[in-house]
C-alpha cells in the first residue's frame, strides 16, 4: 500500500516511516503542509497520515484543500492538541480517523489497516464467516459449527466488528470508539472483560480458538491458517 | 412574602427616602409659616383690642360705669368688626353688640376666644372672635373682642388642605420613584442578564451600550474591558495548555516509539524484553496521568462550554452502565439502574460520560464481591441528580473534600491502580456544567451525587456584533 506521511517532527517522521516500511508499505514523506499538498495531488495514495499542526499549510487546511480537489483518499489525523473539541474539528475538516499523540504504533497500524479496508469494501455482505463461525447480519444470529450462539445486542456488534476486520489487529480503543462510540479513557480495561465474555460464548468447547489476543496491541479474530 | 422587586430597588429606596425627608421639611416650613402668620395676625388683633380697652379704661376712670356704658353703646352701634359687651354680675348683657355672654375659652394670659352668632344680611352665621374680658368693680363684666372669622376660616382651610396636599405629593413622588426605578431596573437587568449569559459560556460577547454615555454605560464599558482581559487570559490559558500538550506529548511519543522499536528488535522473548515492556507500561501510565491533567485543565478553563449539546442523561447512564456491566459481574457486584424518565440537559456528553465512568469505575473498584452499585437519576427540586452509590467501605466524612483534590489517594487505596485524578476530573466536569459534586454516606458505602442545576430561562439579548460595534465607537 502507498502511504503519505505529513509530519514536521523529524524524529517522529523517521520512526513512523521506518515502522510503516517494515510493515510492508510504500511510504512518501513531507515535512510541511505545502509539500504534503503537492504530493497528495500529484500521486496516488491509499491513505494519508497528517499531523494536525504543521508549518506552512496547517493540517486541517491541507485536508480541506485535498477534499476540494475531489480526492477521497482516507486521512488519519495525528494530533498533540487537546482533544475535547479537536477530534470534531478534524473529522469535520474531512479526516476519517483521529489519533492523539502519544500513540502506540500498533494502534496506528491497526487503524491504517481498517481505513484501507474501508477504502476497498467488499460487496455488501449479509453474512460474515470466519472458519466455522457464521454471523447472519439480517437475522442477527450467530452459529458456530452449525449450533446457534446466543448473543446480547452489544456482543453481536462486537463480534460483527471483529469479523469485519478478520485477520486484522483491532485495538481496545478502536473497539471502544466503534462498538460503543465512546471517545474517552475507561480507567479499567473494561473491553477485556467484554472480550472474555464473548470468547466464552464462541470459543468455549471448541478445539481451535478464533478470538486471539495480540500482545501489546489488541485482539484479532482469525481461523487457524 | 417579600415586597415586589421594584420596591426593593436602590433607586426606589433613594426616591422614597428623599420623598420622606422632603415631605417632613415641606410640612415643617408650611407649618412654621402658618404659625408665624397666625401669631402676627393674633398680635394685630390683640393690639387693636388693647388700644380699644385702654380707651374704655380711660373713660371708665373718668366717668365710672355710666360713662363706660355710654361709650360702649356708642361704639357698638358704629363699629362692626369690634364687639363690646357690658354685663352684670350674672353675666346678663346690659349694653353692647352681643346678644348674650358667650362661652368663653381662655387661649392665653388674659386673652379669650369665643363663638357667637352674627347677622349677615338675612341670615345668621357662626363666627369666632378674640379679645379680653375684665371684671369691673360692683360685679360687672366687660368683654371687648374682634371678629376673627376670616382668619379662622383660613386656618381651617389650611388644616384640612395640608394633609391632602402632603398625601398627593407622596403619591406623585412614589409614582415618579417607580418610573425612575423601572428605568434603572431595565438597564440593570440588561447588564445582569448579559453578564450571566457571558459567564455561562460565550466570552466573546459584550455588554450593549447606549448612546447617552451615562453611568450605566461607564459600568458597561468597564465590564467589557474586564471581559476583554478575561478573554485574553482564557485564550492565553488555552494556548499554554496546547503548547504544553504539544511540547510534552511529542517527546513522550518519541520515548514510547523508541521503546516499542527496541522491543520489536529484540523480540518478545529477547533479553530485557520484560523490562522494556514494563517501561512501555510506565510510559502509558504517565501518558494517562498527563491526559487526565490536561482534560481537567481544559474542563476548568471552560473551553468545552462551546461544545455543549442537549443530551439525555438517561442514555449516558445506560450506555456507561452497560459498558461496566460485565466488569461488575466479574467481581460479583450487582450493578443496577432503577427506572427513571428521560433527563435532557445541556452538557458535553464526552466529559459527562467520562465523569460517570470514573465514578462507576471507583465504585466497582472499592466495593467488595457480593456488594451493590446503584446508578440512579433523580429529579429533585434543586435539579437533576445523578447518583452513584456503592456498598463499599465509603470515605470518612473528614476526607471527603480532600479526595476531590488532584493526586490525593487515601491510605486505604494507595495500593490499587489509578492516577488519583479520577475524582478531580469528575469535580472539574461538575464545575464546567455548573453542577455540584457531593460525596455522602450511603450507610454503608459511598454515595457520589452529581447535581445538575435546573436550567435558567434565557432571554435574547442584543446581538453580539451590534454590541462590538458600539465598543469600537467608544
Amino acid at each position: 500500500m502507498r502511504i503519505l506521511v505529513v509530519e514536521d517532527d523529524l524524529e517522529a517522521q523517521r520512526y513512523l516511516v521506518n515502522g510503516l516500511r517494515e510493515a510492508g508499505h510504500v511510504v512518501d514523506d513531507a515535512a510541511d503542509g505545502d509539500v504534503g499538498l503537492t504530493l497528495a495531488l500529484s500521486r496516488q495514495y491509499d491513505v494519508a497520515i497528517v499531523d494536525r499542526m504543521l508549518p506552512g499549510l496547517d493540517g486541517l487546511k491541507l485536508v480541506a484543500e485535498i477534499r476540494e480537489h475531489g480526492n477521497t483518499m482516507p486521512v488519519l489525523f495525528l494530533s498533540a492538541l487537546s482533544e475535547i473539541d479537536d477530534r470534531v474539528k478534524g473529522l469535520k475538516a474531512g479526516g476519517d480517523d483521529y489519533l492523539t499523540k502519544p500513540y502506540a504504533f500498533a494502534e496506528l497500524l491497526a487503524r491504517i489497516d481498517a481505513l484501507m479496508r474501508r477504502r476497498h469494501p467488499a460487496s455488501v455482505k449479509t453474512q460474515l464467516q470466519v472458519g466455522d463461525l457464521e454471523l447472519d447480519l439480517l437475522t442477527r444470529t450467530a452459529k458456530r459449527n452449525g449450533s446457534a450462539i446466543d448473543l446480547q445486542p452489544r456482543e453481536f456488534r462486537l463480534l460483527e466488528y471483529l469479523m469485519r476486520h478478520a485477520g486484522q489487529v483491532v485495538t481496545r480503543t478502536m473497539l471502544l470508539e466503534s462498538v460503543w462510540e465512546y471517545h474517552f479513557d475507561p480507567q479499567t480495561n473494561v473491553i477485556d472483560v467484554h472480550i472474555s465474555r464473548l470468547r466464552a460464548k464462541i470459543d468455549k468447547g471448541f478445539e481451535a480458538p478464533l478470538l486471539h489476543t495480540v500482545r501489546g496491541a489488541g485482539y484479532m479474530i482469525r481461523a487457524r491458517a | 412574602m417579600r415586597a415586589p422587586r421594584i420596591l426593593r430597588t436602590l433607586a426606589f429606596r433613594i426616591v422614597a427616602l428623599y420623598l420622606a425627608i422632603f415631605a417632613v421639611s415641606a410640612a415643617a416650613i408650611v407649618g412654621f409659616t402658618y404659625w408665624n402668620t397666625a401669631r402676627a395676625l393674633n398680635k394685630q388683633t390683640d393690639d387693636i383690642v388693647d388700644s380699644e380697652v385702654s380707651q374704655l379704661a380711660q373713660r371708665y376712670q373718668q366717668f365710672g360705669l355710666p360713662g363706660l356704658a355710654q361709650i360702649v353703646t356708642n361704639r357698638s352701634t358704629h363699629s362692626d368688626a369690634t364687639l363690646y359687651l357690658l354685663a352684670d354680675e350674672d353675666k346678663r348683657p346690659i349694653v353692647g353688640n352681643l346678644d348674650a355672654w358667650p362661652n368663653i375659652v381662655a387661649v392665653g394670659s388674659n386673652i379669650v376666644e369665643f363663638d357667637y352668632e352674627r347677622r349677615v344680611g338675612n341670615h345668621i352665621e357662626n363666627h369666632r372672635a378674640r379679645g379680653r374680658q375684665f371684671p369691673l368693680t360692683g360685679g360687672f363684666y366687660l368683654l371687648v373682642a374682634r371678629d376673627i372669622a376670616e382668619r379662622y376660616q383660613t386656618e381651617k382651610l389650611f388644616t384640612t388642605t395640608l394633609p391632602w396636599s402632603l398625601l398627593l405629593m407622596i403619591l406623585l413622588g412614589l409614582f415618579g420613584g417607580i418610573l425612575i426605578s423601572r428605568n434603572f431596573l431595565t438597564r440593570l437587568d440588561l447588564i445582569n442578564r448579559t453578564s450571566r449569559e457571558i459567564m455561562a459560556g460565550d466570552l466573546s460577547r459584550r455588554l450593549p451600550l447606549r448612546r447617552g454615555g451615562d453611568e450605566f454605560d461607564t459600568l458597561a464599558i468597564n465590564l467589557n474591558r474586564m471581559l476583554e482581559r478575561t478573554e485574553r487570559l482564557m485564550r492565553g490559558m488555552r494556548d499554554v495548555t496546547d503548547s504544553i500538550a504539544h511540547d510534552l506529548r511529542t517527546p513522550l511519543n518519541r520515548l514510547r516509539n523508541r521503546l516499542e522499536g527496541v522491543l520489536a528488535t529484540i523480540g518478545p522473548e529477547g533479553a530485557g524484553a520484560r523490562e522494556i515492556e514494563a517501561a512501555v507500561e510506565e510510559t502509558d501510565h504517565l501518558i494517562g496521568t498527563f491526559n487526565a491533567l490536561l482534560l481537567i485543565a481544559e474542563a476548568e478553563a471552560g473551553v468545552a462550554r462551546e461544545s455543549m449539546e442537549q443530551v439525555d442523561l438517561r442514555g449516558i447512564v445506560e450506555g456507561v452502565a452497560e459498558l461496566y456491566g460485565p466488569l461488575a459481574d466479574e467481581k460479583e457486584i450487582t450493578l443496577s439502574i432503577p427506572p427513571s424518565g428521560s433527563a435532557v440537559i445541556a452538557c458535553n456528553p464526552r466529559l459527562v460520560s467520562q465523569a460517570l465512568a470514573n465514578l462507576i469505575d471507583n465504585a466497582i473498584k472499592y466495593t467488595p464481591p457480593g456488594g451493590r452499585v446503584t446508578v440512579a437519576l433523580e429529579q429533585t427540586p434543586a435539579g437533576m441528580a445523578l447518583n452513584v452509590a456503592d456498598s463499599g467501605p465509603g470515605i470518612p466524612a473528614e476526607d471527603r473534600a480532600r479526595v476531590l483534590e488532584r493526586f490525593v489517594r487515601l491510605e486505604a487505596s494507595r495500593h490499587s491502580p489509578g492516577t488519583g485524578l479520577g475524582l478531580s476530573l469528575v469535580a472539574a466536569v461538575a464545575r464546567l456544567h455548573d453542577a455540584k459534586l457531593e460525596l455522602s454516606d450511603n450507610c454503608p458505602g459511598l454515595k457520589a451525587t452529581l447535581l445538575f442545576p435546573v436550567p435558567t430561562r434565557r432571554q435574547p439579548v442584543l446581538p453580539q456584533i451590534a454590541a462590538q460595534k458600539q465598543i469600537a465607537r467608544t
